[in-house]
């Protein structure tokens, strides 16, 4: 995995959890990476991930059992939805609308791109 | 775990290199030990170690006093040296030789680590290259599971895929019950391995504080223009590196580089964010 510069290690780890998640790598209620397993396939700190599952859980995206380990809750994929909703709306939206505007693009010409995009990519 | 209260060093009578330092080291975290070359990093790793002695001020070392050297608290600190040397040996005598100055010594884990490590067995330690000597001191360093474990620029002369081997590694072997304390001033090497940091600068401790703590206090960025908000940027291609305020609860990433050189040139303006 390939760190970016701006954002804390912990959130980009949480980001990357919940990628697996939506991709359906984790479905609901299997079991994740432990701490150490994750620590050692990102080269991290393990107490960053711990902070990542401290997050997620408090977001119910995953679930502690005690002694087992760490399991993909059972609504986790609206739940993430939701989580990255609420930031994408708040964090990249705005940047994204100041290019619109900037660059004078129409909604037009996006809705066609955002299409074609949907095509492509996920085939749907 | 490690408390260090009010610490005198120096090699000479006029010649201090620590003047009154004082900080704490608790179990469950890797300290990222960062300091100019002359500041000092080494001498204080060996302080801890009782390898120097303090001429004022105590050392508590899991309840030594490090300057007495007893074997009770010796077994409990494995030290990787930046210089060292090997003996003319192959890996099995120097184990044989060395481990039972440990008792917790797991053999089982450090035949694993040379195995990952891509050690060659056959050889003789004086005959390696200094990267595979450097490795085979850092694993048998882990499998001596000591509490304290002591490593000054461990990153220096390893190759590329040995250094994500040696991120791996180190992130596996941090329990709740050891401390880890890297000096290094290859810091992109260790960046997301280190929760805490401690920077060394002018006979002092210019800063002590976890990562959390430091970017909740202050965050890292790319800005286009320096302004007064910003305490210390460096230029880049498309703007500027910047440190400042944490003012909006940001969660930026730690740029250690960027933090190490924002501390040594304004280390004032820094003082209040972290007491």
């Amino acid at each position: 995995m390939e760190f970016r510069d701006n954002k804390a290690i912990y959130l980009q780890i949480a980001d990357y959890v919940c990628e697996h998640i939506l991709l359906e790598k984790w479905k609901a209620e299997e079991k994740i990476p432990s701490v150490r397993e994750m620590a050692v396939e990102l080269e991290v700190n393990p107490n960053t991930i711990m902070r990542t599952y401290d997050l997620l859980q408090t977001k119910n995206i995953i679930s502690n059992k005690r002694g087992i380990g760490f399991f993909v809750a059972e609504k986790a994929v609206d739940q993430v939805k939701d989580f990255r909703k609420t930031h994408f709306i708040a964090d990249e939206l705005p940047v994204l609308f100041r290019n619109i505007y900037l660059l004078n693009i129409s909604f037009d010409e996006l809705q066609r791109k955002y299409e074609n995009f949907i095509k492509e990519n996920f085939n749907a | 775990m490690i408390k260090v209260n009010n610490l005198h060093f120096g090699y000479g009578k006029n010649q201090p290199l620590f003047k009154n330092i004082s900080f704490q080291l608790d179990a469950g975290h890797i300290y990222g030990l960062l300091g100019k070359n002359g500041a000092g990093k080494s001498s204080l790793l060996k302080n801890l170690a009782g390898l120097v002695y303090a001429q004022q001020g105590t050392l508590d070392v899991f309840g030594f006093d490090p300057a007495k050297r007893q074997p009770a608290m010796l077994e409990q600190i494995c030290f990787i040296p930046e210089e060292f040397y090997l003996p003319a040996v192959k890996i099995d005598a120097y184990v044989k030789a060395n481990a039972p100055f440990y008792k917790k010594f797991n053999h089982d884990y450090f035949t694993n680590l040379i195995q990952e490590f891509d050690i060659p067995v056959s050889q003789k330690l004086i005959n390696m290259s200094y990267g595979q000597k450097k490795k085979v001191i850092i694993a048998f360093a882990l499998a001596t599971q000591a509490k304290l474990i002591i490593m000054d620029e461990p990153t220096n002369g390893l190759d590329i895929p040995s250094k994500a081997q040696f991120r791996k590694i180190m992130a596996s072997a941090l329990t709740d019950e050891c401390c880890i304390i890297i000096s290094t001033h290859q810091v992109r090497d260790l960046d997301n391995l280190i929760d805490s940091v401690i920077m060394l600068d002018e006979n002092d401790i210019a800063l002590q504080a976890s990562v959390d703590e430091i970017t909740e206090k202050l965050t890292f960025k790319k800005v286009k223009a320096v302004d007064d908000s910003i305490i210390y940027a460096e230029p880049s291609l498309s703007g500027y590196y910047a440190v400042m305020p944490n003012y909006h609860q940001e969660e930026s990433k730690l740029d250690l580089e960027l933090l190490f050189n924002a501390i040594l040139t304004e280390k004032t303006k820094f003082k209040p964010y972290f007491n």
